[in-house]
């Protein structure tokens, strides 16, 4: 997943909890992947899915539903 | 890695990933919306066939796992109203750029409409030839610069949701890549409605339309569609043309009913045949 990322942004900027940013750490193409900062304000609503045209990053949210975060980080 | 996948992921062919489409370009999003469109109207995948013509828009056909045809230049429409003819169970969808369906496939598009033939038609308009350079298509809007209009474009530009309903289109809305949630709900909408469906999605091209024009990348125009654009359901779509920077009208425009292409054809075959017209389940070619 981490492989497909081209590091648009619209994950980061479109977050509405802002849980994420870009890391600099490269893929192998040379595009900087967005990583968790905030996963405790993760609210699981995949809208991060729904805007990433790479299909590299989804959001769920957890079935025992603790008010917790599951964005499985560009996988 | 856990046991969830990306909804997206049983749609997609994932052995031609990545795809090739540029980074910041909105094609990708529309295809998440579009899936989570078929999960949400549970439609069944196998009375499911996407039509696409040539273009960035036209490789969705190439990346996802459903019956999916990558047609000639402009020709989505004709295919795919062959298809619906010839197997009237279908849900045909036909997935295109502006250039495709509006400039080379332009005559089908409006004919199409007209007839009402039950397709849905996705057109993704990122307002430029974006496969082939950059060059001046029907939906550029006045002054964008291009690589065939270097000192801005004279022409004024196709309002398609104007055209699409003049033609006779029974649903036509439009979203933006920034309106993902209502973009989804809009094309499963269109899946429960008969007769000719357009969804325009307008979608950033950052290589070659935004910079051109200076106007940002990816990230600025979808930035600029949240500011600048507002939704207006119901508004009269003559009055929803795009502009270079201002204000895009979004929502949905039209919703109404007429008798479709294929009901039309049997009231007519009914009407002049009298007793000698047999009622089928389909009509089919013998």
């Amino acid at each position: 997943m981490v492989e497909r990322c081209k590091a648009c942004g619209f994950c980061v900027e479109f977050c509405p909890t802002k849980v994420l940013a870009l890391s600099s750490a490269f893929n192998s193409k040379g595009y900087h992947p967005p990583h968790v900062v905030n996963p405790e304000k993760c609210s699981g609503c995949d809208l991060c899915g729904m805007y990433c045209p790479d299909f590299a990053i989804y959001g769920y949210k957890l079935p025992n539903a603790a008010p917790q975060k599951g964005v499985p980080d560009e996988g | 890695m856990s046991d969830f996948t990306n909804p997206v992921e049983p749609f997609l062919r994932t052995d031609r990933m990545p795809h090739i489409w540029c980074p910041g370009c909105g094609i990708g999003t529309t295809v998440n919306c579009f899936a989570r469109a078929l999960i949400e109207s549970k439609i069944d995948l196998e009375s499911l066939a996407l039509v696409s013509g040539i273009g960035c828009t036209g490789r969705v056909a190439g990346y996802v796992k459903l019956d999916s045809f990558h047609t000639t230049h402009g020709r989505a429409i004709p295919f795919a109203t062959g298809l619906k003819l010839a197997n009237p169970k279908l849900n045909v969808v036909v997935y295109s750029g502006d250039g495709d369906l509006s400039a080379i496939g332009g005559n089908h598009l409006i004919h199409a409409a007209r007839r009402n033939i039950d397709l849905k038609v996705i057109c993704v308009n990122n307002l430029i030839y974006a496969m082939t350079g950059g060059q001046t298509a029907p939906t550029t809007p006045s002054h964008a610069i291009t690589s065939t209009s270097p000192y801005g474009s004279c022409e004024p530009a196709f309002n398609l949701p104007h055209l699409v309903e003049a033609a006779g289109a029974v649903y036509v809305a439009r979203w933006t890549t920034f309106h993902v949630r209502q973009l989804a709900r809009s094309i499963a909408e269109a899946f429960n409605k008969k007769g000719f469906s357009f969804i325009e999605v307008i979608s950033p091209c950052p290589t070659l339309f935004q910079r051109r024009n200076k106007l940002g990348d990816g990230l600025d125009t979808m930035k600029y569609y949240k500011e600048k654009s507002k939704v207006k359901h119901g508004a009269p779509t003559s009055e929803v043309g795009m502009t270079m920077t201002g204000e895009i009208i979004v929502g949905k425009f039209v919703d109404r009913d007429r008798p479709d292409y294929q009901t039309m054809a049997r009231a007519q075959l009914a009407e002049s045949l009298g007793d000698r017209f047999v009622e089928q389940a389909e009509m089919v070619c013998s």
